[in-house]
């Protein structure tokens, strides 16, 4: 929590931090902030550039761009969130598993941690989708796996590096059982890199939400998401850019905050982003 | 090395049984059954029969991979559902636009991000590292598809320098290869740099400098060797990201390619492309780290005595 302030008492940090918190102010109030619905269509006023009353402008169906992009932070921030937040809890306990109990199971562990760390998160994403099926849930779920080859591996590495210290070999010798070390010793030292890792992947599975909206496979029409958006704007590039712009403009600056924040807060918890491999 | 080489690679045939058993099973996992993609509709249960005896889908689930994977090593990929085309034909006609695309983005990923990771290494907290580190972030958080668009928008329907889509001649490729290249930089460029400012802390380059060494011969031909380490390693690992992750790339230019080929034989339902295009993939991915590691044991004496 400590670090957390200190974080924003940085200029990168305070300026992302705010960013951050507007964000999701705005995310949560969209209802109250905007008296525009974001999925009735208003077709005489479609296609409309910024305005007193649209201060966005229009899309194709002359529903209030603004708008769109505050509905549209709810569904990109929470599901990102919510998967991230998933894949780093079933990440650390399949990690924290397998560098205590070691053996076949953390060879096992390991070998599918690998494989899947060797491919693209996009395709890994893409293939679960085609199993599950497109929407929300589908969307959730391929984020939380994809992702979760990264958290065992950092839990993994963290747990094998802490666990030949020498509190832990004296505590193991005054007789501990393994579930007091893991959770007295083990997980509360390797919990601050893990939770930075996952801030940190949020941002990427953002965009990763946003490139399965744009192939269609993310929440379904009407539901506005970033990357929903995006694909209905490609189609009209030529015609009106700033549908795919604007939309681009919010995961871009709300990445690049949730980075610059993590940076800090890396900077102020002191530790390295990429701790040695065990 | 002989020695290395040979065991490096005798490494890779269990991940290549396992990796094919998971492609094989993820066909069984999909919902649906490939066998109501074949019948005709109306079709009764004995022409269902019949169709899952020609395809061998009535045997044990191990017999049937067995029967795959023996297809597989005499590259007989299947044949498609929905075009009723030899796998391999449909996979030969997009490796080449793809290796095109991957190889270009790579090799423009490696050139530019050493050199700016080198630049913005000696240049430290000054202007010239931030401004790079700059672009870095950028580079890393841009979705790519977006940027595509952006590009598209402003190089070919603004300017017209460019063609919006498709993979006639050299012309089409710069687009493509700019989106992916931009990330691909960014990357490079970071690890070289974090790479570079750890080696110029070491012993051996404080002697250099007490040799009265001039200090740009010690940044390039030692702390840079010594930097290209990690860099390497990043590299291969990145040669099935570049083949696999242009997915996104491909379909903003609607190019033809491994990606975009995977992505519309999922929407259809055509396994055996599927499996084909995962194979591919696969086995650059498995090819890329085994090159990363045959460089790396070129350049680490002590990379080829940890094997012994």
């Amino acid at each position: 929590m400590r670090a957390v302030l200190s974080a924003l008492r940085t200029p990168k940090g305070g300026i992302a931090g705010l960013w951050l918190v507007l964000v999701a102010l705005g995310a949560v109030l969209a209802p109250w902030l905007t008296s525009y619905a974001f999925d009735i269509q208003d077709l005489p006023s479609a296609y409309q550039g910024p305005s007193a009353a649209h201060w966005l402008g229009t899309d194709e169906f002359g529903r209030d761009l603004l708008t769109r992009i505050l509905y549209g932070a709810r569904v990109s921030l929470s599901v990102s969130g919510i998967s991230i937040g998933v894949s780093v809890f079933a990440g650390m306990v399949l990690g924290a598993a397998a560098g205590l109990i070691g053996g076949a199971f953390d060879r096992a562990v390991t070998i599918c941690v690998d494989l899947t760390w060797s491919f693209p998160e996009i395709l890994i994403a893409l293939i679960l989708v085609a199993i599950i099926g497109p929407g929300i849930a589908g969307t959730m779920a391929a984020i939380a796996v994809a992702y979760l080859a990264q958290f065992t591996r950092l839990t993994r590495a963290q747990i094998l590096a802490i666990k030949g210290e020498t509190y832990v070999e004296a505590a193991r010798s005054m007789g501990a059982s393994n579930l007091f070390l893991l959770f007295r010793h083990l997980l509360p030292n390797a919990l601050a890199p893990v939770l930075v890792a996952g801030m940190l992947a949020t941002g990427d599975a953002i965009i990763l939400e946003a490139t399965l909206g744009f192939f269609g496979l993310g929440a379904q029409p009407p539901t506005p998401s970033w990357g929903a958006m995006m694909a209905a704007g490609s189609a009209l590039l030529f015609k009106a850019p700033g549908i795919i712009v604007l939309p681009g403009v919010a995961v871009a600056v709300t990445v690049v905050a949730i980075n610059l924040f993590g940076d800090a807060l890396v900077r102020a918890l002191d530790i390295k982003t990429r701790p040695r491999e065990g | 090395m002989l020695d290395y080489l040979v065991r490096r690679v005798l490494l890779l045939l269990p991940v290549f049984l396992a990796v094919s058993v998971v492609i094989f099973l993820i066909l069984h996992l999909i919902p649906g059954d490939p066998i109501d993609n074949l019948l005709k509709v109306g079709s009764g249960p004995e022409a269902r029969a019949k169709i899952a005896a020609k395809y061998g889908l009535d045997q044990p689930l191990p017999v049937q991979y067995g029967i795959w994977l023996w297809g597989v090593l005499q590259g007989d990929l299947g044949t498609s559902i929905i075009t009723r085309r030899p796998v391999a034909v449909m996979i030969g006609q997009v490796i080449g636009p793809s290796l095109a695309l991957g190889g270009m983005a790579l090799a423009i990923s490696s050139l530019g991000g050493i050199v700016l990771g080198a630049v913005a290494a000696s240049f430290r907290d000054r202007w010239p590292d931030q401004l790079i580190m700059g672009g870095v972030l950028l580079g890393s958080t841009l979705p790519s598809f977006w940027l595509g668009l952006l590009l598209i928008l402003g190089f070919s329907v603004e300017l017209g320098w460019f063609p919006v889509s498709g993979a006639r001649g050299w012309a089409s490729l710069v687009l493509p290869v700019a989106t992916i290249a931009f990330g691909g930089i960014a990357l490079v460029t970071r690890v070289t740099r974090v790479a570079m400012i750890e080696a110029a802390s070491r012993d051996f380059v404080l002697l250099l400098h007490a040799k009265g060494l001039p200090p740009r011969r010690i940044r390039l031909a030692h702390v840079l060797r010594h930097a290209l380490m990690p860099v390497v390693t990043i590299l291969a690992l990145r040669i099935g990201w570049v083949l696999g992750g242009a997915v996104t790339v491909e379909y903003v230019f609607a190019r033809p390619g491994l990606g975009s080929l995977l992505i519309k034989s999922l929407s259809q339902h055509d396994y055996p492309v599927v499996q084909a295009c995962l194979l591919m993939l696969a086995i650059a991915v498995m090819l890329g780290t085994l090159l990363g590691d045959i460089t790396q044991a070129l350049m680490d004496p002590r990379v080829r005595s940890a094997l012994r």
